[in-house]
């Protein structure tokens, strides 16, 4: 049902059609492995490099000058790459891995090398933002750079790793999306296919609640799980 | 030889691309077992002084023993085993919010080598000595500031150093509990005999609990000796400064409508 010929009411109404709802099961499944593996993947190297980024800065525990400037200077060169752009660059890399340069596998690897370097931003800011006090606590104890890492900063500054990792996989849900247009499947791929191309609002419609509920339900969890640990903390 | 010598110690930093003297030759031989204040106004360079000792700040020249220990001289992995020796309180508190009372007092032991079935036993003492016993499962988050350089004491006391540095650890406490904290670092200087180094601007917190003291102004020591004979016999203009500051407080008449 289109917008160009039936209302607006209509057009809602039908797009809590059962039929369409059971068409929707198969991209709410892609989109979930993909928002998934992706997240995944962006947890973990994000993570790692924004570890070395507050580690190697000037002010941080080795200052190491060459490494982070390398560093931040090519997060910053991926950073300036809008999604589309980057996925289109991801091309030959995912050919070279998967064999195809389109799918949902080939799509996480352009997802990854966008949504990497932003949460490493994040890390690395969420990491500066401890108390210079705590740190210098934890070297007075004799503690090694490692233990200051895992028993002091990480742990510290866990409420607030949380919140970035939200905001992350919020960032990935909305690539995935656009990995829709260029044949990764999901929900992004029905709101082109048929919301776009065909004019079917009903279905776009469907989509967007579905993406809305995601959003909502990723932030819903990462508040919820960080603002638990402040509360069990005492600091709210 | 006495516990705690420093040498000619210089440190400066670059503020603006331009060096800025900070300490500009520092003597100062701290006894063991006493406790030793060093009095200064705001910006004296105190704080700098106190971390050199442990070496969480580089000094630029001098020389700094503490028990016989070179502190300059050691390695990256000496530094750490003998910085386990010399506790720090600070004005901040800097507990680890992220871990109960229990496992703030616990940590300097988890770092260390200390064995892991004793660790328990230790902290009990150690929080039973500072007045914790009841709070052990409590965040630091949930602590007045009294209690939270408690924990801060604890912290610095269990791996039992021989050696306190106290950073304006009352400076940010109110009268009475600055008193109850100084009575417990007293109280720790009498039983277990940890010499202390108390870094402070409160001229009451030195006469309180001190039996040396040094005067710090602009990076210089200009008048050290016994508390008395400083409060009473002050050379240089600073510690004059601090006697009559002391003396005019005390002087307040409390009369009726003699207020502002």
């Amino acid at each position: 049902m289109s917008l160009l010929d039936s209302s607006l009411w209509e057009v809602i109404k039908a797009s809590f059609q059962p039929a369409i709802w059971a068409e929707l099961i198969k991209p709410i499944g892609e989109t979930l492995y993909m928002t998934a593996i992706s997240s995944v993947i962006v947890l973990i190297f994000g993570f790692i490099l924004g570890i070395f980024l507050t580690v190697t800065c000037p002010d941080g525990l080795v200052p190491v000058k060459a490494p982070y400037i390398t560093a931040g200077w090519l997060i910053n060169v991926l950073r300036s790459l809008p999604q589309m752009v980057m996925i289109i660059l991801m091309v030959p890399v995912a050919r070279l891995f998967f064999g195809k340069s389109y799918g949902t596998n080939a799509c996480i690897i352009a997802i990854a090398a966008s949504c990497i370097p932003m949460y490493a931003r994040i890390v690395e800011s969420t990491l500066l933002e401890i108390g210079k006090g705590k740190i210098e606590a934890a070297k007075s104890i004799g503690s090694t750079n490692l233990q200051i890492i895992t028993k002091v900063i990480l742990p510290e500054t866990l409420p607030g790793l949380i919140r970035g990792f939200t905001v992350a996989v919020i960032s990935v849900i909305s690539m995935t999306a656009l990995a829709g247009m260029f044949g990764a499947g999901g929900i992004g791929d029905i709101a082109v296919r048929f919301g776009y191309q065909r004019f079917q609002h009903d279905r776009l419609f469907a989509c967007v609640y579905i993406l809305v509920i995601l959003v909502q339900l990723t932030q819903g969890i990462g508040n919820f799980i960080s603002n638990r640990i402040l509360k069990t903390r005492n600091l709210i | 030889m006495s516990y705690l010598e420093i040498k000619n110690l210089q440190k400066s930093f670059i503020v603006h691309g331009q060096p800025l003297a900070v300490l500009k030759g520092i003597d100062l031989t701290i006894e063991q077992g006493e406790i030793y204040g060093i009095i200064g106004f705001s910006g004296a360079g105190k704080s700098t002084l106190a971390r050199c000792i442990n070496r969480l700040e580089t000094s630029d020249d001098g020389s700094i023993t503490v028990g016989g220990v070179d502190i300059l001289s050691l390695s990256k992995k000496e530094l750490l085993k003998e910085r386990r020796k010399i506790g720090m309180v600070f004005q901040s508190f800097n507990l680890f919010d992220a871990r109960t009372v229990f496992r703030n007092i616990a940590y300097p032991l988890e770092v260390s080598d200390f064995p892991k079935k004793q660790i328990r036993q230790r902290v009990l003492e150690t929080a039973e000595l500072v007045g914790l016993t009841d709070k052990l499962d409590s965040y630091p988050g949930g602590l007045s500031g009294g209690q939270k350089q408690r924990v801060g004491i604890a912290r610095a006391l269990v791996s039992k150093p021989e050696l306190l540095i106290s950073d304006e650890a009352t400076s940010a406490l109110d009268p009475q509990t600055t008193l109850q904290i100084l009575d417990l670092l007293k109280q720790i200087n009498k039983t277990a005999g940890i010499t202390i180094l108390m870094i402070t601007h409160e001229l009451d917190a030195i006469r309180y609990s001190c039996d040396r003291m040094a005067v710090l102004e602009e990076g210089k020591i200009i008048e050290q000796g016994t508390v008395a004979g400083i409060f009473n016999n002050p050379k240089s203009r600073t510690g004059a400064l601090f006697a009559r500051v002391f003396a005019e407080f005390q002087n307040i008449s409390l009369t009726e409508g003699a207020g502002i």
